[in-house]
């Protein structure tokens, strides 16, 4: 009985390797395969001789990419839209989310129910266009930025972690003669680094990877972002402009797939620890 | 009681004002924290109190012009439109729930599973190395998924109707042009990004499990998958109930931006649902009263399915959301 079992268990096991090398595969293989067809050449791709290994290895369709204005303005929108969002959305999360850590704060319980309540109900898409389209925000930077400023699951993360945290350090503060703003940045904000460090990133992945806004609220190409010129190539089936794509068009989308993935593929293993932290602490994903 | 509570209400009042007085006086002492708090509640009032004040032009046939005050108000005429006079309307509602039905039938267990596969795990580093790996998909744009199906899924060019010529003989199928296909290329590309990320909450789950559960069990004889069936799934049990509640109050929403990249009139027969149509007649017809009413049906719809969903399991288990 005892042998028998334990059989079942080494089985299990055996099992349980082989389902997760299989995991390792499905997951690698797709990214794998567009890093290799990205460096090779387009026939290859097109003919289907490519399946793992690049062949006829050639930076061709990064060479058409490089010198595309195109790209490079949407990738700089990019940047702009991230960084700017990140920073105002740290900065009004941060500033509401300390007052209502205060128990004992007037008002705290009506704000904080406003609050809540957006995550049961919201006015919907049309809604919010219009609202954005009444503010005149259309086809600017603060469509991206405004409408998604706070995000209420972010904002009781950070107000539980600021609930946490010790008094007495924010009493010492105030007898040295600070005022609330001044406790908030020089004493509770620099102990709230990892809570920050999570929704931050949290932010910014989330707004590099944003595309609907962008297709919604922006129509001059100027604008454009880099998921909205990836759509557009990917997906809507324009080509990149320029002489002879047509003899990179497989290649060059492989090519623009990596360069707009590559950021994120290179710091998500040192930044998923804050991911996994934030997670946990919000409950449910961003 | 009645004379009771009056009682209590006399009794109340003389100590009131001075408890007011001692509110204004801390609201006045903290006037920064509410200057703190002010672009927030701004944010909050503004884009997210008046678009659901803007709801009201479900009503109406909204011009932009008069506003949402001043427009025309015409009942439930928009919602008659929808439910009676949009031939697709059934349709809609038919993708929007079946697409919910397959998620939450292979989607939401795939997770569970995954974590019970991963607590199994001898080793600590394999497990730590394949957890990084399955995580790498979350971080994947939707653009940047949907155009790897679709250059993937491609006929003349993509990489699986290559591997199935060659390993299994079978033609090119054109896979996002065959409505038999969307719901199973929708749910499958939402398992392979997020099955990983969503071991997260119920590893952590596990790890909260008091290990003398299990050197009990090892005493009474429990063997290894009893352990798994009655301890580590019974310690996922809370996690698995408030995502569940979560996710039914999402029940109506789908993940349509994916829908909307990868849909298109060949497949809608199975790939259309509510937001995509939203979209359709709200942003590019510009028809906002209609499209409004058709999202307003279908939060309210959502409202009751987490309300509800909430009330059930709270009734029956200690875990819920509020």
């Amino acid at each position: 009985m005892k042998i028998r079992e334990s059989f079942a268990s080494r089985l299990f096991d055996a099992v349980n390797i082989l389902i997760m090398l299989g995991l390792i595969v499905v997951m690698v293989y797709p990214m794998l395969f567009v890093l290799s067809a990205s460096f090779s050449d387009n026939a290859m791709v097109a003919s289907g001789k490519v399946l793992l290994l690049p062949k006829k290895i050639t930076v061709a369709a990064y060479e058409r990419l490089v010198f595309n204005p195109d790209l490079w303005r949407s990738y700089w929108n990019t940047i702009r839209y991230t960084v700017v969002h990140t920073v105002l959305t740290l900065i009004a999360t941060s500033a509401m989310a300390y007052p209502l850590a205060k128990r004992w704060l007037p008002g705290r319980r009506p704000i904080l129910l406003m609050a809540a309540f957006t995550l049961l109900f919201s006015g919907g898409i049309i809604p919010t266009f219009i609202i954005v389209q009444k503010l005149g925000l259309l086809n600017s930077i603060w469509a991206i930025v405004l409408p998604s400023l706070i995000s209420t699951w972010h904002l009781f993360i950070m107000r539980t972690f600021f609930e946490a945290l010790p008094e007495e350090i924010e009493d010492a503060a105030t007898i040295d003669g600070c005022n609330s703003f001044q406790v908030l940045v020089k004493v509770v904000l620099p102990l709230s680094m990892p809570v920050l460090a999570t929704i931050g990133l949290f932010t910014a992945v989330n707004q590099w990877n944003a595309f609907f806004d962008s297709l919604i609220y922006l129509n001059e190409r100027s604008m454009y972002p880099l998921q909205i010129m990836l759509r557009n190539i990917l997906i809507a089936g324009s080509t990149v402009q320029g002489e002879g794509d047509s003899q990179h068009l497989e290649t060059m989308k492989y090519a623009i797939i990596m360069i707009a993935t590559l950021p994120i593929l290179c710091i998500y293993p040192f930044i998923q620890k804050y991911f996994v932290q934030g997670s946990m602490i919000g409950g449910v994903k961003g | 009681m009645s004379t009771n509570h009056s009682a209590s209400v006399v009794a109340r009042a003389p100590e009131r004002s001075p408890k007011r007085s001692k509110a204004w006086k801390l609201m006045k002492k903290h006037k920064v924290l509410y200057l703190l708090m002010l672009p927030g509640i701004l944010y909050y009032l503004i884009f997210r109190y008046a678009p659901m004040y803007g709801v009201i032009i479900a009503f109406q046939d909204f011009s932009i012009g008069r506003g949402f005050a001043g427009s025309k108000f015409v009942g439930m005429k928009h919602f008659i439109e929808f439910f009676v006079n949009t031939p697709d309307s059934w349709k809609l509602i038919r993708n929007t729930v079946m697409l919910n039905v397959y998620d939450l039938l292979f989607h939401f267990p795939a997770p569970i599973v995954l974590a019970l596969l991963f607590h199994e795990l001898k080793s600590k580093g394999f497990k730590r190395f394949v957890q990084t790996i399955s995580y790498m998909p979350h971080f994947l744009s939707t653009v940047v998924i949907a155009g790897i199906i679709v250059t993937f899924l491609n006929p003349q060019t993509g990489l699986l109707n290559f591997l199935l010529v060659k390993f299994f003989g079978i033609e090119p199928i054109l896979f996002l042009g065959l409505p038999e296909w969307f719901r199973t290329i929708y749910v499958g590309s939402e398992i392979w990004q997020s099955v990983g990320w969503g071991t997260i909450l119920y590893l952590a789950a596990i790890a909260g499990i008091d290990p003398a559960l299990y050197e009990a069990a090892k005493m009474d004889g429990a063997n290894r998958f009893q352990q798994m069936r009655h301890i580590t799934f019974i310690g996922m049990l809370p996690v698995m109930i408030v995502l569940f509640v979560l996710r039914l109050g999402h029940f109506m929403e789908t993940g349509f931006q994916k829908i909307l990249l990868l849909y298109n009139p060949m497949n809608y027969e199975t790939s259309d649902v509510i937001n995509t149509f939203i979209y359709r007649r709200g942003i590019l017809d510009a028809d906002f009263s209609f499209a409004t009413a058709v999202g307003l049906f279908q939060s309210a719809i959502g409202f009751v399915l987490v309300v509800v969903a909430n009330r059930i399991i709270r009734k029956y288990s200690e875990t819920s959301l509020w």
